[in-house]
């Protein structure tokens, strides 16, 4: 039997070309690493037992630094796009899996990235079936970035539409805002700062599974505020259903040290990404028990009731300040900007 | 967070709330000198919760609002001649005449986002084929963290680190919007970060000068309330004179190991403010000896500039003569991601601060 061929310290040019070096990679590190009948037919694609209508969800990751307290970028592209199948309804049960490497990446890196993919989809209970390597020149990249597409039936229970949001409808949120986004920054170069903050990233599907199985329809939204923070989910659902959204300041749940991070640095924790809690939009009446519910699950357990729909300011977020004053959430324009002093 | 929490309660804010209705018996105009104070007005939604006889005016204490759009320019044109230009946040959206550093970077520009100046001479020491420039803006907060990357980077003998400065002081800044005829302020609350740094001696003679009562605070809800009562104490009793509600940072003398590094650095210069024009003695700028240091000087930056449209009605605002809502402009043509001019776009700027948190009754 010929031993296997030893893959070279760092990624190349080659490992993209189509050639016996990306069949090297490919065999060596995924295939060997994700290993199930799927990917296992060595289609140019996939064939997969679904049924009826499917929802489906794609979603490319950027992050820098790759690796930060909490997380990588493997695990988030994971959690990211079953994240986002989940926030439509639905069960994630299949995920693609597309790279495209700097040259230079250092093998050992990719690797940890691949591990990285494997224990989390393992974790969401999804299955890598297809996929793709490209590789970039060096400097034409930002060492890696990863697309992943994520496809599930919608939960069997789910009515989840803007259409179903309502005046007096309550807004929850399933965890503490603004960790992951501290977390990067706290990393990144320039900023470097000593924080224990760890990005929130994990998957959700199953506290979303779980919570349309006790309450189907009673749940009218899903939403998770990644990019543009807890505002801008917020502004969206104003913005959608025409009608105002009122926060509690004080109801919303964040950590002591994202809290002090957030005052040192001058931003706003509404602004901040998360990549592992979301927001529903569910019935009144069911409210309090869905917060019980929420609260009782692990993926859920500081979960909080943090505002309401209402009829007046329609389109509009309007917060209630600690000391009682009231004020409006605006979306993001670009990016959050710390301020001078 | 000790010292942030208990300044956010509800009770003690709005017991102070009370008391300042309960001596109120005319209308006072007060003016919070630093954007950071008109940020936390409007976002915990004080406006709304004081009594109507109190009208905040919103002072010119927002650097990256009075820095001068030439300024802007030059950095812009740093950029484009290859060089690392380092800069706080909230600079970089700033419109200039053509382009704000945002967009120049976009075009290939060079720009890093930095907390911290000495970050700087790390980017400087690792790049030493490069010239590196620090965007030195800022009041006399920023001033003691410049000064110190100057010395830092005369200290390791580096050649390729300079500032491009637009340090402003804040009691010129005081004593030319009361020297103002139309100036209708009645109270100055005082800016509770640059006291910390400079203490709050140069604050007396004004005062006196001008029979203005002059309260030293903090940032917080509760602080805000707190120096605002103690002004309306001051002025319902004619009283003129200096106080400091922010004694858990502000000291008389301030931080003198601070001032001792500005002096070493800077002199005092003209400086021009962005809406306002040139006040005299209101800038720092680099001393003769620090000169090599000087991004203008190092790199022949002195020629002319065009001057700002005179759409935005920076002046009027800063000087509290105009609210942001009475401009023609605010929210229409002005918005903060189409910015007529910097009050939009700083996060401390008036104009964003009313657009962003404007209460929902305003």
């Amino acid at each position: 039997m010929k031993s296997k061929p030893i893959l070279p310290e760092t990624i190349q040019l080659g490992h993209g070309s189509g050639g016996l070096m990306t069949r090297e990679l490919l065999d060596q590190i995924v295939f060997n690493t994700f290993k199930n009948p799927y990917l296992e037919q060595k289609h140019d694609g996939a064939i997969v037992p679904l049924k009826g209508p499917v929802v489906i969800s794609t979603d490319s990751f950027v992050v820098s630094p790759i690796f930060f307290r909490g997380g990588d970028i493997g695990e988030l592209a994971v959690n990211g796009t079953v994240n986002d199948v989940a926030m439509c309804g639905a069960i994630p049960e299949f995920i693609s899996l597309g790279f495209i490497i700097e040259e230079g990446l250092e093998m050992t890196q990719f690797l940890r990235v691949v591990e990285s993919v494997k224990r989390a989809a393992e974790e969401a209970g999804v299955q890598v079936v297809t996929g793709d390597t490209k590789v970039v020149e060096s400097g034409k990249g930002d060492k890696i970035f990863i697309n992943t597409t994520g496809i599930g039936n919608p939960h069997p229970k789910a009515k989840i539409s803007m259409d179903r949001v309502g005046a007096g409808d309550q807004l929850l949120v399933s965890g503490p805002i603004a960790a992951h986004g501290m977390a990067i920054l706290s990393e990144r170069e320039g900023l470097e700062f000593e924080s224990g903050i760890h990005s929130d990233t994990t998957c959700l599907n199953h506290l979303v599974r779980d919570l349309l199985d006790t309450f189907g329809p009673a749940v009218h939204l899903l939403r998770d505020p990644t990019r543009g923070g807890l505002s801008g989910v917020c502004s969206e659902i104003a913005q959608d259903s025409e009608l105002g959204i009122l926060l509690r300041e004080n109801a919303l749940p964040l950590d002591k040290q994202v809290a002090a991070a957030c005052e040192i640095l001058g931003l706003d924790p509404l602004y901040v990404a998360n990549e592992g809690i979301f927001c529903a939009v569910v019935n009144q009446e069911a409210s309090e028990a869905v917060l019980e519910f929420m609260k009782s699950h692990p993926k859920g357990s500081r979960a909080a009731l943090v505002g309401e729909l209402r009829e007046a300011h329609p389109g509009k977020v309007v917060m209630e300040s600690p000391v009682g004053g009231t004020r409006i959430v605006t979306p993001l324009i670009g990016e959050q900007l710390p301020r001078i002093c | 967070m000790k010292y942030l929490t208990e300044y956010r309660n509800l009770e003690a804010t709005q017991q102070v709330i009370r008391q300042i209705e309960s001596v109120v018996t005319r209308s006072w105009k007060i003016m919070e000198i630093c954007g950071g104070q008109t940020h936390s007005l409007v976002r915990n939604g004080l406006l709304e919760l004081l009594p109507e006889e109190i009208q905040m005016i919103h002072g010119p204490g927002c650097p990256v609002c009075v820095t001068p759009m030439q300024l802007i320019d030059l950095a812009v044109e740093l950029m484009q001649r290859g060089v690392i230009l380092c800069s706080f946040g909230d600079m970089v959206r700033v419109p200039g005449s053509t382009i704000s550093l945002q967009e120049a970077k976009s075009r290939g520009g060079d720009l890093r986002i930095l907390y911290s100046p000495l970050e700087a001479i790390r980017i400087a020491k690792e790049n030493p084929d490069r010239e590196v420039v620090f965007f030195a803006v800022g009041f006399e907060t920023t001033a003691p963290a410049n000064a110190l990357s100057v010395l830092q980077a005369e200290k390791e003998g580096l050649t390729n680190y300079s500032i491009l400065v637009s340090h402003v002081l804040v009691p010129p800044a005081m004593e030319g919007i009361l020297d103002d005829p139309f100036c209708a302020i009645d109270a100055f609350l005082g800016a509770g970060h640059v006291c910390a740094i400079m203490g709050y001696r140069e604050y007396h003679p004004i005062a006196e000068k001008y029979k203005i009562p002059i309260v030293v605070t903090g940032f917080e809800p509760l602080d805000l309330v707190q120096g605002i009562y103690r002004a309306v104490i001051q002025l319902e009793k004619g009283q003129y004179h200096v106080e400091n509600q922010y004694a858990r940072a502000v000291s008389e003398e301030g931080n003198v190991a601070a001032q001792k590094v500005i002096h070493q650095v800077f002199e005092v210069a003209d400086r021009q403010w962005r809406g306002i024009g040139t006040i005299p003695k209101s800038g720092y700028a680099l001393k003769e000896e620090y000169s090599a240091f000087d991004a203008g000087k190092k790199f022949s930056l002195e020629k002319e500039r065009p001057q700002d449209s005179g759409e935005c009605i920076a002046g009027a605002i800063l000087k509290g003569q105009k609210k942001p809502h009475e401009c023609p402009h605010f929210g229409k043509k002005c918005t903060p991601r189409n910015p007529l001019g910097a009050p939009m776009v700083s996060s401390e700027g008036a104009c964003a601060a009313y657009y962003h948190f404007a209460s929902t009754n305003a």
